[in-house]
């Protein structure tokens, strides 16, 4: 099946490509492709499959990934918006994929 | 404990050998998770397990202390000799602790310390999902333990592919997919997690029934409230198992719109059934409450699907609230009044 994308030009993924090293951690790291290897270093090819999970820019050791990182979940959201926390969860568990 | 073996007596103490094949009481527990019963309590005791007949030379594999996580590895391992590191993650299973840090570097490293991982392997290496990268940074784990951290495929029934080629993961192996099977396992638990919603809308509805020009009176509820708890069903029943069913197949990307559309499934369903009643006034009062809450119901699955960024979820939710509670409200008020 096609790949599913979310919504387009949304997401806050930024790459400073002059930091990138070529490591290609950040492709080992990502579960949605949204790099590829170019000139010895990385682009991103696909952004908007970005899920903002954030395993990238935690295993980029140049620091040359920024994201705001959190959880995608409308339930947490509205969690966090009464409780005046962050968006997330400790809604428990309810699946095996995200928290939320 | 069912599923172990025996112990070995390793330099860092005894070590239980745990069985690669599940048995009955294992897939019993993985049906009650799915259907949340007893979820938050699904746990294994972290610390060191083995399976087959490992040495000092042999793989460490790293999990989250949720029982079905810890299955879903050592089930994929069999052949295999290998040291399973399980991580206290509060019983939540890797992706999730990733994302909350449950899953992470200090926990693996603190790990390493408590079970004296140095003292059983010679070699410096972990194999950790894929999936707790979120939570873990390989340079600081690096930097504070002795180990380095190699990332493993996302799905542990590719390990056996990944060891055969040396520990590299074809992109398909690199990659999240949210498929129909994948999809349909989780919606025992939309629907279980989302009764409460269901209990407080058939409550409203059945006590609105009785609202009626003249005041209020009880035969109405017993006439109109029945058939309303009837459609209040219908559209739980849509936003929790037909959502999830045809999400690639609805028309737009955000939720709540493809939610709108099986909300008007819902509402047809309802119609053909003879629920909406016969006047126009009122069928269109059906069809926004349908269309609101089926929209937001299908929102709130974004948490469990494998590919909703926050930013994204804020984005829709800022327009699709409002809509939902407006056309809530306005359906509740014609419908009230008819
Ligand atoms: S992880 Fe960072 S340094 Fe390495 S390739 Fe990706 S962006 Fe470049
Ligand atoms: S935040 Fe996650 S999904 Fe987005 S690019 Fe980084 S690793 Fe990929």
């Amino acid at each position: 099946m096609k790949e599913q994308i979310y919504l387009n030009n949304v997401v806050t993924l930024e790459l400073d490509i002059d930091k990138c090293n070529g490591c290609m951690m950040c492709m080992t790291v990502c579960p949605h492709h949204v790099f590829e290897s170019k000139n010895k270093k990385v682009e991103i090819i696909n952004k908007d499959a970005c899920m903002e999970c954030g395993a990238c820019e935690k295993n980029c050791a140049a620091k040359a990934i920024t994201v705001r990182s959190g959880v995608g979940c409308a339930a947490g959201i509205i969690k966090g918006t009464l409780s005046g926390t962050e968006p997330c969860c400790g809604c428990g568990e309810k699946n095996k994929n995200k928290c939320c | 404990m069912n599923f172990i073996k025996k112990w070995i007596n390793t330099d860092a103490g005894k070590i239980p050998v745990v069985n690669t094949s599940l048995d009955w009481t294992d897939n019993f527990g993985t049906i009650k998770a799915r259907l949340t019963f007893g979820r938050m309590n699904y746990k294994v005791e972290p610390g060191i397990y083995a399976v087959g007949n490992p040495n000092s030379d042999s793989f460490v594999f790293v999990s989250a202390n949720y029982k079905m996580s810890f299955d879903v590895l050592r089930s994929n391992l069999s052949g295999i000799d290998a040291w399973i590191l399980v991580l206290d993650t509060d019983g939540i299973n890797v992706w999730c602790a990733a994302g909350k840090g449950t899953f992470g570097t200090k926990e693996i490293v603190n790990r390493i310390k408590i079970t004296g991982l140095e003292k059983i392997v010679n070699n410096r290496r972990l194999i950790v999902p894929q999936l707790g990268a979120p939570g873990v940074s390989f340079y600081d784990v690096k930097k504070f333990s002795s180990f380095s951290v190699t990332y493993g495929p996302v799905r542990a029934s590719d390990i056996p592919e990944f060891i055969k080629s040396g520990m590299k993961a074809t992109e398909d192996m690199r990659k999240v997919r949210f498929t129909l099977y994948d999809r349909v396992v989780l919606i025992p638990a939309e629907i279980v997690l989302g009764k409460t919603y269901l209990i407080y809308a058939a409550f409203v509805m059945f006590v609105l029934s009785g609202l009626n020009k003249n005041g209020y009176s009880v035969s109405l509820i017993f006439d109109k409230g029945v058939l309303s708890i009837l459609n209040v069903l219908i559209a739980f029943f849509a936003g929790a198992a037909i959502s999830p069913l045809l999400l690639p197949w609805l028309p737009g990307r955000s939720f709540s719109l493809k939610g709108f559309f099986t909300g008007i499934i819902g509402f047809i369903i309802s119609y053909y059934c003879g629920l909406t009643g016969n006047n126009a006034l009122k069928i269109f009062a059906w069809f926004l409450l349908f269309s609101s809450a089926v929209s937001f119901l299908t929102m709130n699955f974004t948490g469990a699907s494998t590919y909703t960024s926050l930013s994204g979820v804020k984005k829709e939710m800022k327009y699709a609230v409002p809509m939902q509670i407006a056309g809530a409200i306005s359906g509740l008020l014609i419908w009230a009044i008819k």
